[in-house]
């Protein structure tokens, strides 16, 4: 379960562009579910989605994750708490160049040093659920937009995170990708993942697989605004 | 503990991997830091060789020297002066010198002459007709044992003295251009005054007897000037002191920082590398995980060129006798010599080449890397 309590963010603050991305949600979210995030661009669901995933923290507000106050952790601890319960999908992949897509997925992994057998057996193991074994070790520069986000969501997942947070996973898809994603993004709740979605893309949020659209608007939640 | 081990091997895999991702750069920063450790370490080792060498040929050198002088330069000695020294206490041999310099128009170089002086331990006084050269001399005029060499004296008058040996190669810094004859031909040769020598030297035995004995000599021969080994000692450790080499190291240390910091400058952590921090932290990485792989990186790349640098230095000094510091060594000796200086290995010397170069570009390179790495990693989320 994780609860935001008038979770506020501001950037720049004090200066000439001062701007309130996020003004004040409060919203619980059930754990095991697929929730989206609507809205305009500029609407505050990127902002949001970094504090829920303790990316960055809120000026003011609080959230907390199964009872646990995330946001005044320090950072060493919020690093552990992303690591260890977060995984995310971005909206431009994110894989790093020049390496190999196994590689990749293996990455978030390089910090706890597990071992390197178990942790390769891991990656693939993962690869082959995603239909993604045959790419292992190609250059992620190579892939497709699909199997880029594929590997994105298998690298996501390397660490066995609880909760795993996509934003804008379609934007650089075309409609039959977008469509696949939003199943592996199911099948992910199947699993008894927690997924946190941001998308202005209808074909994600009027999914069926979908069980819960929040909306936003000017940092504030539509119902509220 | 094997925790720890494994997670620094998974950092330097990943730094292994990101230094070979961008050959480019990191390729021209191994060369261009290599060849500052090279230049550095070259020229420490250089003259450290060359102190050595001198102290090892000075160690056998006179502890005095007497000179006589006519209107502040150097004159002549009378032999009968040897006899006015007298007896003083703590001087153990006396003896007078011969020797000077001869300029040969068939090799355009200068050769010292000399006769071996009573006594010496290494040159025995040639037999007449007979010399003993140096290996530039040799080399220059191709010559080898039982060769001629024949010579113009400085009145018109030809000469021809037989080779009778070479001498030993491990003195060829200073004993490079020498010829050594018998006093006979070298007071020909030079129609040099029968009652005159150049030089007088003095033995002491006990070096703290040196100063007493320099205060009686110039009292008892006022027209003299007396040099004193230890005086010589003092200015070939001001040319070459261990004070100076750290000087030089320091500023040679200073100079590669300035170089590879700017040079880092200049080129900087690119867009792409930053957001590659960016990414591995919103992964999971911790700013001290980006911190150590950078570190590894660093490491690595800052001990290849240490290595290499000062391998390269060892060959050349050692091995092509620094053949890059020819047109600084001809001022040394006319005729060049063959410097072949003996091999060794200085750890401090190594610690403080290692210091001056490795940590420098270290602090350097960590600083805009921490920079990156301590930002917010929701910034890729964009
Ligand atoms: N780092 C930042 N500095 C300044 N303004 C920002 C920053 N990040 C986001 N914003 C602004 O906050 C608002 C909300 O942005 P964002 O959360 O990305 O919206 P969305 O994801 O819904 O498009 C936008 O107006 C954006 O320009
Ligand atoms: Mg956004």
């Amino acid at each position: 379960m994780i609860e935001l309590r008038d979770v506020k963010k501001v950037f720049n603050q004090g200066r000439g562009n001062e701007l309130w991305a996020v003004r004040g949600v409060t919203l619980d979210l059930e754990p095991r579910q697929v929730t989206v995030f609507k809205g305009p661009s500029g609407s505050g669901k990127t902002t949001l989605l970094s504090m829920i995933g303790a990316l960055s923290r809120p000026t003011s507000g609080r959230i907390s994750l199964d009872g646990t106050l995330l946001s005044n952790l320090p950072e060493r601890f919020m690093t552990q708490v992303r690591r260890s319960t977060f995984g995310f999908v971005f909206q431009r992949f994110n894989l790093i160049r020049g390496l190999t897509v196994l590689e990749n997925v293996m990455l978030p992994a390089y910090p706890l040093a597990p071992d390197y057998g178990d942790l390769r057996h891991r990656a693939h193991a993962l690869l082959t659920q995603f239909g993604m074994e045959a790419k292992a070790s190609d250059k992620v520069e190579w892939l497709s937009g699909g199997e880029a986000q594929r590997a994105a969501i298998c690298r996501a997942l390397i660490n066995g995170p609880r909760i795993l947070i996509a934003d804008e996973p379609t934007a650089n898809l075309d409609s039959a990708r977008s469509r696949e994603l939003v199943g592996l993004l199911g099948e992910l709740q199947d699993l008894g993942k927690t997924v946190l979605v941001a998308s202005h893309d209808p074909l994600v949020f009027e999914s069926a697989r979908v069980s819960r659209v929040v909306e936003l608007r000017d940092g504030l939640l539509a119902e509220d605004a | 503990m094997r925790e720890f081990l494994r997670r620094q091997r998974y950092l330097i895999d990943y730094s292994l991997s990101a230094l070979a991702r961008r050959p480019g750069k990191h390729l021209a920063l191994l060369l261009v830091y290599t060849l500052v450790v090279f230049l550095l370490a070259s020229v420490m080792l250089f003259t450290q060789s060359l102190r050595r060498e001198a102290a090892l040929v000075l160690a056998q050198s006179p502890e005095i020297i007497l000179q006589r002088q006519m209107a502040g330069r150097h004159d002549l000695m009378p032999t009968e002066y040897l006899d006015r020294i007298g007896r003083i206490r703590g001087v153990s041999a006396k003896y007078g010198r011969l020797w000077g310099y001869f300029y040969d128009p068939a090799a355009r170089a200068n050769y010292t002459l000399m006769v071996p002086p009573p006594g010496s331990p290494e040159y025995r006084e040639p037999a007449p007709g007979e010399i003993v050269i140096g290996a530039g001399i040799a080399r220059t005029r191709g010559l080898d044992v039982g060769d001629y060499l024949s010579l113009r004296s400085a009145r018109g008058e030809p000469f021809a003295f037989r080779v009778a040996a070479l001498l030993p190669h491990s003195t060829e810094l200073v004993s490079t251009d020498l010829m050594l004859l018998g006093a006979g031909d070298f007071r020909r040769f030079f129609a040099f005054p029968p009652d005159r020598f150049t030089d007088i030297v003095l033995q002491v035995r006990n070096p703290r007897e040196v100063r007493k004995v320099a205060e009686k000599l110039s009292l008892a021969l006022p027209d003299t000037r007396p040099i004193l080994r230890e005086e010589i000692l003092r200015t070939y450790d001001a040319v070459f002191g261990w004070r100076q080499g750290l000087v030089f190291v320091l500023m040679g240390g200073m100079v590669l920082a300035f170089v590879i910091f700017a040079w880092d400058r200049a080129a900087g952590l690119s867009f792409d590398e930053r957001r590659e921090i960016g990414i591995l932290k919103s992964i999971g990485w911790e700013t001290a995980d980006v911190l150590r792989m950078k570190f590894w990186e660093g490491a690595i790349l800052s001990l290849t060129a240490f290595f290499l640098g000062y391998l390269l230095a060892y060959a050349h000094v050692f091995y092509l006798a620094a053949a890059l510091f020819e047109p600084v060594l001809k001022g040394w000796a006319v005729l060049y010599p063959d410097f072949r200086p003996i091999p060794f290995v200085d750890g401090l010397q190594i610690a403080t080449l290692f210091f001056f170069t490795v940590f420098p570009y270290t602090v350097a390179t960590i600083v805009p890397i921490w920079r990156a790495a301590v930002t917010d990693p929701d910034a890729v989320m964009r």
